[in-house]
């Protein structure tokens, strides 16, 4: 590949929910990635409608040692050498889903009339060739953001990035980060 | 530095799978007395081959979710529901392995170059490696060869046994004679379609690998050109470059065997399993419906999330809440919300929303 000489190994990116208003524009930009085929694979979603009206944004989150690739039965999820977890190896993947029910974040989606599990691959067209994703170039709020920590450190002084989540009892480490309270370290999911 | 442990069960299952060909082999040439000694080179390939897939094939169906698929699809298979699990596996073994009819929703043109290009791999195996074998040769009808005033037949036999007759000079013959001459046009057009995809795809060629994708391309159209080279050469050039296409179509094909349990070809051997998820999921279905504790709305089958939490298990991977629920309760939309829900209440702890 040899597109990834570009990829940019000090960009990161950073995630802050709270941030989200639902505009849907990183919707519509995910579609434009091309190593998705043009399908949007971005997660934007009420949290809970009825009460609030919270939205949540999920990308990948790139995790290091990937629950999804762990419990895939034919080996068609792959990390490479920049931590980027690429979607499913079409040649392989079977549609089992289990990627998109064991993803702790919820992210793989199993598109039905291909047969096949999708999920963000960190724009990897884009990022291999030293541009931010599209999603992070459209977020009108920061919910979604891709440069250095030292931007990010500059951007928001009160707040840090953590990459430790746990998930019940199991601890999950990711490529991309949260950004959370100053002094925070892991965002505990279930207390 | 490369390092590899030997895999004692699947070395073991390999080892009987190749001496069962070899003993096929004997069995089926008669003693080797209907082997071409001329395929001995492409024997060896085949051999190894085998060996290895079944080999890697062994070593695949150890890792716990392919056993989990693998146990599964045999035990619905041959439940009470034999009929229709039946039906429902040949029905969708002709749809997606026959036809591979799978791909036609990601692309008319991605299809029509996969199904060609695997209708003509296909075509070619189920001729050739019996040839390789020893398992069918043909033969002239003694009787209207020794008459030169009828027209030829020729006797198809398979382990020995003569199985059918064409008169040469028929469509039959024909047909049977250049089989793999059209296999190998519909490779090459399979192939052609495949590698504009790669030239013009800016995913594809962003995320793409010359071992991974190129590779398996350059070779197939090898095979075939120099495949067809053999044929042609002989119609049309005299037989000049023979022994350059024999070696060639040799050398490349025996790469291609080798390299099947290493590389992409092995999804060849890996895709029937897609059949042995249908049946898993619409068994899961039939039984009932797991319920999403945040959405309230069904997202797969009980059966899917109970075995999830069994394989998780067995992985070392534990999302057990307080020892009773599990993350893998939640549906996708329910563990992205939980996580949001999470988010809020650390930054509603730290008295900043934003920061």
């Amino acid at each position: 590949m040899e597109t990834a000489n570009y990829y940019k190994t000090d960009m990161e990116f950073f995630i802050d929910m709270q941030r989200c208003i639902g505009c849907q524009a990183c919707v519509v930009a995910c579609a434009e990635c091309e190593t998705n085929g043009h399908e949007s694979m971005i997660h934007v979603n009420y949290v809970d409608r009825a009460h609030t009206i919270q939205t949540t944004v999920q990308v990948c989150m790139h995790c290091e040692d990937p629950v999804c690739a762990r419990v895939c039965p034919a080996d068609a999820i792959s990390k490479d050498e920049f931590g980027v977890v690429h979607t499913a190896n079409t040649a392989r993947c079977i549609g089992c889903s289990n990627c998109v029910m064991a993803c702790p974040f919820g992210v793989p989606f199993k598109q039905e009339q291909y047969d096949l599990m999708m999920k963000c691959n960190l724009c990897y067209d884009r990022t291999s060739a030293g541009k931010k994703p599209m999603c992070a170039t459209v977020c009108p709020s920061g919910a979604l953001y891709y440069g250095t920590r030292e931007e990010m450190r500059r951007m928001r002084p009160q707040s840090s990035p953590v990459n430790h989540f746990l998930f019940g009892r199991e601890e999950v480490t990711t490529k991309v980060n949260v950004m959370m309270p100053a002094d925070a370290t892991v965002l505990r999911v279930y207390e | 530095m490369f390092s590899y442990h030997l895999n004692k069960k699947a070395f073991w299952i390999a080892a009987l799978a190749t001496l069962l060909l070899l003993a096929l082999v004997f069995i089926g040439s008669r003693n080797l007395q209907n082997f071409d000694a001329a395929l001995i080179a492409y024997l060896f390939g085949t051999v190894f081959a085998t060996f290895g897939i079944v080999y890697r094939y062994a070593v695949w169906l150890q890792r716990p979710p392919t056993w989990l698929y693998f146990k599964r699809t045999w035990q619905i298979l041959f439940s009470g529901r034999f009929l229709p699990y039946l039906w429902l596996f040949l029905r969708k073994s002709v749809r997606n392995i026959g036809f591979q009819y799978f791909i036609r929703p990601r692309g008319g043109r991605r299809w029509w170059g996969h199904f060609l290009l695997a209708t003509g791999c296909m075509l070619a195996f189920a001729v050739t490696i019996p040839l390789t074998l020893g398992w069918i040769h043909f033969t002239m009808n003694p009787a209207t060869s020794m008459d030169p005033a009828v027209s030829k037949l020729y006797e198809a036999h398979l382990f020995g046994f003569k199985v059918f007759e064409f008169r040469l000079g028929s469509i039959i013959a024909s047909l049977v004679f250049n089989v793999l001459s059209w296999s190998s046009w519909l490779v090459i057009i399979g192939v052609g379609l495949f590698i504009y995809r790669r030239f013009t795809n800016g995913g594809l060629i962003a995320t793409q690998s010359f071992e991974g994708d190129w590779l398996p391309l350059v070779l197939l159209v090898a095979i075939a050109v120099t495949g067809l080279g053999l044929s042609y050469d002989y119609a049309f050039l005299g037989g000049t470059t023979y022994e350059f296409m024999a070696v060639t179509h040799a050398v490349t094909v025996i790469v291609f065997l080798v390299w099947i349990p290493f590389g992409k070809f092995f999804h060849i051997i890996q895709r029937p399993a897609q059949i042995g998820v249908y049946l898993y999921h619409t068994e899961g279905n039939r039984k009932g419906m797991a319920v999403c504790p945040h959405t309230g709305k069904e997202f797969t089958s009980q059966q899917h999330v109970d075995d999830l939490k069994a394989l998780t298990h067995e992985l070392g991977i534990d999302f057990t809440i307080n020892g009773q629920r599990s993350h893998l309760d939640y549906s996708p939309e329910g563990k992205r919300s939980m996580l949001a829900q999470a988010h809020l209440k650390a930054r509603q702890e730290s008295g900043r929303y934003f920061g």
